[in-house]
């Protein structure tokens, strides 16, 4: 009795692990495979791990690299930084090259996971955008490299909703729209977007604010298709939602296969965001990260991967080589004006991230 | 048992990959994040009653349509013979040699609004259906990639079944109904039994097919407990409560199914 009890326990344990197994290479892999191109060019230089956004670069970006170095790269990708943070935090990863976003570089700052960077490698630092340099997250510029930038609004489709309903955030909570609306899946940039309507700050630190926010998404639950993250492409290309909320890079590749597809940014506001290469301080192949960054950071490489992915890049060099009707797009390198609207995202104390956590959790397994 | 130093690789990997974990789980789950220990992740547990009262629901349900699909299939499996009988158990298999998560995947594309089916539908007249993010979606997908698990058993423990015990029943005069109903089903219940097992805890526990054919909207367990350790809401000591609490439900699960089985041990070790 007993030993049938232990072995058909191990049975199914074995069987949830395989589940297990396969499903969080789709957690590191964001959308598609985990490792880089090919093995081909075997390593005189050494190696580099790299951990990036899914959909975040020209991938004959990594081969030229490699090329160029004989260091050869491990490209992993993830979907959000709260899975990147998870990840590292959860320890035993050998990452060398992360690209959080702003508010978690800031976290990971003041949780010491970064290592500041040794400039003298990275010359091409100097065509970074000094405007983009000396970040409020990090106010002397020592851990971070911008990677790209932007902004986030919302994406629907022209031929599925009217006109009169565009403008605000509200369409997100707009019941005529039920089960055609898709929610962006992770909890800074979707509790942001209920704070921002709400007419609140993105890095409130009032508890009830946050709360608030929180009931406002639980309340909008019935009327979502679903929460996604890089699954919105297919939803919006295809035409099987007709709202989501992603950022605009994104909306400019959707757009080469949906010419019906519409952006917007909200009248209360938007969130303005840099994402930006640092080192871990638990890099075990620190100088081939910084020739890797430093190389992200050439012009050839930045035009690459900017025409792949249609984010604003924070190099000078590349933007003047940009076709002139993308680097004077306004919701691409935006004027004042649009820039008075956004709002970017601070780092939190931790007593607000744990309320984060747990409001998150709350949203996710209401009914 | 001479030999009994020829299972010490199993155990030793036991050890290390089942035991160990099991025992970091409850470290986590009894210490906060600074390493003091608490009973707070426990004591929150009740918030999660719906989470839990629906992935049990989701897997029974696909556990018994399983058993209404897997059963029929396997019994009639078990009465053919040569090629037909290669050729099913082959095309049964086919699907578990490609990847769990790319099978989900292409769902994900069959299901979707503008999707294969749907279009489909709509060529030829017929309304959309409009599956996809929802309980049924995942239901669907559990059904689709746990069924074989159900069908082997089931069907390995009818094939083993003495044909001398049916013959004996039919020259005592039993119909064809009778002799299933009171000799193959009562002799084939460990194969159920088994494959229950099978099915309703990978069910129970999975969160990829939630994820993807449920668009996030109808949280499991499996998914709450993923989001402690690898998603938007980092805090692997809750994570570890919840994965204890879940075992310990899913043991006693076991345990009142082994009563069903008792005295069909071998049968249920397969």
């Amino acid at each position: 009795m007993k030993k049938t009890l232990a072995l058909m326990l191990s049975l199914a344990m074995a069987a949830s692990l395989m589940t297990g197994c396969v499903s969080s290479r789709d957690n590191n892999g964001g959308n598609g495979t985990g490792s880089s191109s090919d093995g081909a060019q075997q390593t005189s230089g050494g190696e580099v791990n790299v951990y990036n956004w899914g959909e975040y670069i020209d991938e004959s970006v990594l081969e030229d690299f490699e090329e160029a170095t004989g260091i050869h790269v491990n490209y992993q990708m993830y979907d959000s930084n709260e899975t990147m943070y998870s990840m590292i935090a959860g320890g035993g990863t050998d990452y060398d090259v992360v690209i959080p976003s702003d508010y978690m570089i800031a976290r990971m700052i003041e949780e010491d996971m970064l290592e500041p960077l040794n400039f003298d490698n990275i010359p091409n630092f100097a065509d970074i955008d000094p405007e983009l340099k000396n970040p409020e997250y990090d106010p002397e510029n020592l851990y971070s490299v911008p990677y790209m930038w932007g902004l986030m609004g919302v994406i629907y489709n022209t031929t599925m909703v009217d006109e009169a309903d565009l403008g605000s955030w509200d369409l997100l909570w707009n019941e005529k729209y039920a089960g055609d609306i898709v929610m962006i899946d992770n909890s800074r940039d979707a509790i942001g977007i209920a704070l921002k309507r709400l007419g609140y700050s993105y890095n409130t630190t009032d508890p009830a604010q946050i709360t608030e926010a929180v009931d406002t998404l639980i309340a909008q639950k019935p009327i979502l298709q679903g929460y996604v993250m890089d699954e919105v492409f297919g939803k919006m290309e295809g035409a099987n939602a007709a709202i989501g909320t992603y950022y605009y890079g994104d909306y400019l590749t959707m757009l080469e296969n949906n010419p019906d597809l519409g952006f917007y940014i909200p009248e209360e506001g938007t969130n303005i965001y840099v994402d930006a290469m640092c080192i871990l301080k638990s890099a075990p192949n620190k100088e081939n990260a910084e020739a890797f960054i430093n190389y992200m950071c050439s012009t050839e490489a930045g035009l690459k991967n900017c025409e792949e992915i249609w984010y604003s890049t924070p190099l000078m060099s590349v933007r003047e080589e940009l076709d002139p009707e993308v680097s004077s797009d306004p919701l691409a390198y935006p004027d004042e004006t649009i820039m008075a609207q956004c709002e970017s995202y601070a780092g939190l104390p931790q007593n607000i991230l744990d309320l984060y956590d747990s409001e998150w959790t709350r949203l996710k397994s209401a009914n | 048992m001479r030999n009994k130093w020829l299972a010490a690789p199993y155990v030793g990997w036991m050890a290390l990959f089942v035991v160990a974990p099991l025992v970091l789980v409850v470290v986590y789950a009894l210490t906060t994040r600074d390493g003091s220990f608490t009973l707070d992740n426990f004591s929150n547990m009740m918030q999660y009653a719906a989470v839990f009262g629906r992935s049990f629901l989701l897997a029974g349900i696909a556990t018994v349509l399983c058993i209404l699909l897997g059963y029929p299939m396997a019994y009639f499996l078990s009465r053919e013979r040569g090629r037909l009988r290669s050729m099913a158990t082959l095309l049964i298999m086919l699907p578990m040699w490609m990847n769990f998560l790319l099978r989900t995947y292409s769902w994900v594309f069959l299901l979707e609004r503008n999707g294969f089916f749907n279009t489909l539908l709509s060529t030829i007249g017929l309304p959309k259906l409009d599956i996809i993010n929802t309980q049924a979606a995942v239901v669907l997908g559990m059904v689709y990639n746990f069924l074989p698990f159900m069908v082997l058993p089931i069907f390995s423990v009818i094939v083993k079944i003495d044909h001398r015990i049916i013959e004996a029943a039919q020259d005592l005069g039993a119909n064809s109904v009778q002799v299933f109903r009171r000799v193959i089903l009562p002799l084939s219940l460990p194969g159920v039994l088994s494959g229950v097992t099978m099915v309703f805890i990978p069910s129970v526990s999975t969160f990829v097919i939630s994820r993807l054919l449920g668009g996030g909207m109808s949280l499991l367990v499996g998914d709450l407990i993923e989001m402690q350790f690898l998603g938007s809401a980092y805090n692997p000591h809750l994570g570890s409560a919840i994965s204890l609490v879940m075992m310990v439900i899913v043991l006693i699960c076991m345990g009142v199914m082994n009563r069903f089985g008792e005295g069909e041990e071998e049968a249920v070790l397969l």
